[in-house]
Order: structure tokens, then C-alpha cells, then sequence
């Protein structure tokens, strides 16, 4: 599991590529809050999930994790690209009420 | 065309083998042409089940997991076992969203997960006696050619 980002004037786009499972979560869980961290001032979050060849429950528990940090300080987070290894788990979860698609 | 098949995987419960079991079922299940969703349906009900098991059953002690799958017709019957920590209430813990780890940003979703992702889910449990996931879904014929 890879994650890399990229900034578009105050948008900060995290694409992780992969597998997210409770394993792989471990090493997001260290490197999404830091990127947050390195970007507080920016407007939207967007997590693209195109590169996720699978998600289980793990990553929506890692989504609203971040999502509630990014809350707190007042970005704006959603999801894109979700497909057919994540996007079922994503509707399930509602996460698009909290995290809308783009 | 009907097949009659089963297999049986025994494996440690640390986290790195969730991939490997739910790849296993993944590729056990393939000899009935499952479609691209299918497929990542069961995988996913099969890796909330052993993340269960792992985070769960045994938390911060190692134990063994047992994944058994068995192919009947076009249904395949999942059942995946711990010899963990049991469950005190199955009703509360399979509600969406509960998680007895809301400080470790558990989504609580696993059980919903499998109920959704599978045709029927069934679970005993105990505490100190393990528990058991039993799990089924209906495969339907492969739709295209390639």
C-alpha cells in the first residue's frame, strides 16, 4: 500500500494506491495524519481511492478518523474514485453524507 | 455445471494474514466464475471476519484462526473460527457502527459488512469459547465471455 499527495492551490489531494486492510492501515494511520498536519491551512481534502484494489472495514475507520481531524479544523474532506474495490464499502458506511464524492 | 469442493486454511492471527486468507478464498471461489464484484464481496466479508478474529478474538495475544470453505453448486459456505475471547452480546456487537475500540478508530462496520456483502451470515459465540462465523453467498453464471 502506497500513498502519495499532491497540492492544487489550497486542495491537497492523498491518493492511496493498493490494498487497505487492518495491516496496511498501520502505516496510513502514520502517514495521512502527518500529511493533514502539513496542511492545515489548505480549504478541501480529497481522498482518492482510484488505486485502492481493496478496502475492508478497516478503511472506513481510517476515513472518519481523518475526516473528524480535518472537521476540527475547518477543511473540507472528499472522496473520489472509489470503484469497485472500495466504493460498495464506502456507500455502505455512508461516508459520501460526511465526505461527499467528487 | 454443479462442483462439490472444500478446503481448510490454519493460520496464525497476526495481521499480515488477513490478505493471505481472504486471497485463499479469493482464489478458491474462482472455479465459480464469480464476477468482478462478487468476488471483491467475498473477500471483503472474509477479511472483516479474520481482522475480527485478530483485532478481536485474540487481541494482543497470538492464536490460531481456521478458515474453512466448501463449494456446493453455485453456493460457496464460508466459516471462519477462533479460539478467542468470545463475544458477550452477539445482538450489540453486530450492530452497525459498535466497537468496543473507539479510541483506535474502528469503524464498527465489520458485521454489517459481512451481512451485507453475503447472501446470509450466522455467528456463535462465547465468552472464553471463540467464535464462529458461518457465512454463504450464491454465485451466478459468469455473464460474458472474457
Amino acid at each position: 500500500m502506497e500513498i502519495k499527495y499532491k497540492k492544487n492551490g489550497s486542495n491537497v489531494m492523498v491518493q492511496i494506491h493498493g490494498e487497505l486492510d487492518e495491516y496496511s492501515a498501520v502505516k496510513a494511520k502514520t502517514i495521512i495524519p502527518q500529511i493533514i498536519n502539513d496542511n492545515l491551512y489548505c480549504n478541501s481534502f480529497i481522498f482518492d481511492l482510484s488505486g485502492l484494489t481493496f478496502m475492508d472495514s478497516t478503511g472506513i475507520g481510517l476515513l472518519i478518523g481523518r475526516y473528524k481531524k480535518l472537521k476540527q479544523n475547518g477543511i473540507q474532506a472528499y472522496i473520489s474514485g472509489a470503484s469497485i474495490a472500495a466504493g460498495k464499502v464506502v456507500v455502505l458506511a455512508g461516508i459520501y453524507k460526511i465526505m461527499p464524492k467528487c | 455445471m454443479s462442483l462439490n469442493n472444500k478446503m481448510q486454511l490454519k493460520f496464525l492471527s497476526i495481521s499480515k494474514n488477513e490478505a493471505f486468507a481472504r486471497n485463499v478464498v479469493g482464489c478458491f471461489v474462482l472455479q465459480l466464475n464469480p464476477s468482478l464484484a462478487e468476488l471483491a464481496d467475498i473477500k471483503t466479508a472474509v477479511s472483516d471476519a479474520v481482522t475480527n478474529c485478530i483485532v478481536h478474538g485474540y487481541g494482543q495475544t497470538i492464536g490460531e484462526i481456521i478458515l474453512e470453505a466448501e463449494i456446493s453448486d453455485s453456493t460457496v459456505h464460508i466459516k471462519v473460527l477462533d479460539q478467542g475471547v468470545g463475544i458477550s452480546d452477539l445482538s450489540v456487537a453486530m450492530e452497525p457502527f459498535y466497537t468496543t475500540r473507539p479510541d483506535e478508530e474502528r469503524s464498527g462496520m465489520g458485521f454489517t459488512i459481512m451481512q451485507s456483502f453475503m447472501d446470509n451470515v450466522s455467528v456463535k459465540s462465547a465468552l472464553g469459547k471463540g467464535t464462529e462465523v458461518c457465512m454463504k453467498k450464491n454465485i451466478g453464471e459468469k455473464k460474458e465471455g472474457a
